[in-house]
């Protein structure tokens, strides 16, 4: 992989915390200079994953996420967001679109579906009882200067 | 996150500004169940033109307001949102059970 910057963030699991680590990433994206579209397409990325990780990993307790975003060659964009919780069981039925463990808080079960249709790849891999780790790409449509 | 609800004669409409994500549309949800099961009203458009921000957590409060005013025998309708918000909603399906405007 070759990584031109990077940024690593570290936060408590605290549901606050969505709307700060979009903040970072929009704020590391800017050098990038992606378009309004592709900066709303990573920044709600990011903001699924993440939620997804305040409300699953740590089941009711805080715990740390880490978001890692990487800028590498020809403008992709590499974005992990890691958690040390309790994992996902069974990641292939969780990721089918409106499946949710969370009705109760209205989570409509379209995190992985937002993730998979807003960026190029999607990579989940999870252990239970070790964590859980979201890796996401895009490469930026070149434009202008 | 604001919520400002207008009311005229069971024509209600939300307006809702700023940015939609689970950590704030807990506010969002509690102010517009609290209005509907008090006033009743028997349509509710509710107002996205002043979202920056939404992801699929918008998509849980729209289709939970939809459900409840059904159960209190009103209609619900979104209007007003970016194309942008279109595209989240319409990853949903949301178009098959409320009216987009």
């Amino acid at each position: 992989m070759d990584v031109l910057n990077s940024i690593k963030f570290t936060m408590p699991s605290l549901s606050v915390n969505e709307s700060a680590a979009r903040a970072v990433v929009s704020s590391f994206l800017i050098q990038c200079d992606p378009t309004v579209e592709e900066l709303s397409d990573i920044r709600t990325a990011v903001s699924e994953a993440v939620t997804n990780a305040v409300v699953h990993a740590y089941r009711g307790k805080t715990g740390m996420i880490e978001l890692t975003v990487r800028l590498l060659k020809d403008k992709e964009i590499y974005i992990r967001v890691k958690d040390k919780g309790c994992g996902i069981p069974d990641v292939k039925a969780a990721m089918v679109p409106l499946y949710t463990t969370a009705p109760e808080e209205e989570r409509s079960g379209l995190g992985f579906s937002v993730m998979d249709s807003f960026m190029d790849k999607l990579i989940v891999r999870s252990a239970p009882g070790k964590g859980t780790s979201v890796t996401m790409r895009k490469r930026l449509v070149p434009h202008g200067n | 996150m604001k919520v400002d609800i207008k009311n005229d004669n069971g024509k209600a409409v939300a307006i809702i500004s700023g940015e939609i994500d689970h950590h704030n549309a807990r506010s969002a949800r509690s102010e517009l169940d609290h209005f509907i099961v008090r006033a009743q009203p028997k349509e509710l458009a509710i107002d996205l033109g002043g979202i920056t921000f939404m992801d699929s957590s918008g998509i849980g409060l729209i289709m939970g307001r939809s459900k409840l005013m059904k159960e209190c025998g009103g209609s619900l309708e979104v209007r007003n949102a970016q194309p942008y918000i279109k595209r989240v909603l319409r990853l949903a399906g949301i178009e098959r059970i409320v009216k987009i405007t």
